[in-house]
């Protein structure tokens, strides 16, 4: 049983506002469930930059390979933001690479989709970046102080992804017939698991109601889904683009209506059957371990000049 | 898999130009100072945030505890005269 006095304070500054640093006392689920999130976020944000790797080689122009890359790097940068921050909570960074490798740690399951086009490099920076910008602007206010300053830098960051993408697809929208529809079908591919990446309804969500307790979670999944959503239909709809939902439709209240998530996808994809899982956390572990004889190297040389 | 090793942690201080403090930004992995600072330029510099960089391995850290704040931090609690608007100035004083 842990301290009720203990907890009562702890509960008292949360409720205050006031952020729980990496030393201060913490309840042992709150501890634990941090380091889910944010090492599922780490996860995320370095699984993040396969899908867009894919088109590295066959960007169509200096400029959009040179944006690319720098996108590509800012992802590699956000993991390593988040590993720092998640191992002030006590677990090393190598534990939290052998818990994804051993399928212990999840990441977003939206990466484990394919990226067949030079369109979906659009559609993934606006829908992808455009919802993990959502979800990550409510996080600066998150309780734990490491994680909320992660998040702040992030999201300095993430406004040029998405900007970026939505203008290669405003581009193709308004280029030949086939560029146009190159990018509706990016568009059709990416809305649904897009809109997926807020997690299950509410109700259905085993952690939200402590998270939001704790104020490790701000906004519910369904609210933060709806403000995604009532973005991103005008700028569909600004380049002339179809919602990929034809039972979309603007309520008298400014918010759109729209139709159910397809859950039983969303679960599969989860338990590690999407088109992409086993190809995204092979080439993971690959990577790592061609790497494995640099660490031992370098180790053995900064031991010796330290 | 083979026991791994990413490397001691170390924390960086940037300053985002001359005359600013040194703000602590996060930290990175690396082996040796010359690594650790490559690294800390490529992570935390990447849009020209700062002008000059410190780096301070993690171990090294001595850090106050939070548990004994209240008797640590005591001392400044009841010196009031410390504080300007401890004192009473003439009716109608100016420029002080
Ligand atoms: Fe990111
Ligand atoms: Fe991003």
């Amino acid at each position: 049983m842990e301290d009720q006095n203990k907890m009562e304070e702890f509960q008292a500054k949360i409720d205050a506002g006031i952020k729980i640093e990496p030393k201060d006392w913490m309840p042992e689920k709150y501890r634990q469930t941090l380091v889910r999130q944010m090492s599922q976020h780490a996860h995320s944000e370095v699984i993040g930059m396969q899908p867009e790797g894919n088109w590295l080689t066959r960007a169509p122009s200096l400029r959009a390979k040179k944006i690319l890359m720098a996108k590509i790097q800012d992802e590699g940068g956000h993991g390593l933001y988040l590993y720092c921050a998640a191992e002030t909570l006590g677990v090393s960074r190598d534990k939290f690479i052998e818990w994804l490798h051993e399928g212990k740690a999840k990441y977003a399951s939206v990466f484990n989709y394919p990226s067949p086009t030079w369109a979906d490099m659009g559609a993934i920076g606006w829908l992808v970046d455009g919802a993990a910008i959502v979800n990550q602007v409510s996080l600066q206010r998150t309780s734990y102080g490491p994680y909320s300053r992660a998040m702040v830098k992030i999201c300095k960051e993430e406004s040029f992804h998405q900007r970026q993408g939505y203008e290669i697809m405003a581009n193709l929208a308004k280029g030949t017939k086939e560029q146009k529809e190159m990018a509706q079908g990016a568009l059709n591919r990416w809305w649904w698991p897009s809109l997926m990446m807020f997690g299950p309804h509410d109700s259905d969500s085993a952690n939200t109601k402590d998270s939001m307790t704790w104020g490790i979670k701000l906004e519910t999944n369904d609210d933060l889904r709806q403000q995604f959503i009532d973005k991103t239909i005008p700028q569909i709809e600004l380049i002339g683009l179809k919602i990929p939902d034809e039972k979309a439709e603007l309520q008298e209240n400014g918010s759109y209506k729209t139709s159910e998530i397809d859950w039983d996808e969303f679960w599969n994809v989860i338990k590690g059957n999407g088109p992409c899982n086993a190809q995204r956390l092979k080439h993971h572990i690959k990577a790592h371990e061609e790497g494995a004889w640099v660490r031992e190297a370098a180790l053995a040389y900064g031991a010796k000049n330290n | 898999m083979s026991k791994d090793n990413q490397g001691p942690i170390w924390e960086v201080f940037v300053q985002s130009k001359p005359g600013k403090p040194f703000r602590h930004v996060g930290a990175v992995h690396a082996y040796d100072k010359e690594m650790a600072m490559e690294n800390a330029r490529d992570l935390y510099t990447r849009r020209s945030e700062g002008t000059a960089i410190w780096l301070v391995k993690a171990d090294d850290i001595v850090a106050s505890q939070p548990e004994d704040n209240g008797a640590f931090f005591d001392p400044a609690n009841d010196k009031a005269y410390r504080h300007p608007t401890f004192y009473v100035m003439p009716e109608g004083a100016k420029n002080i």
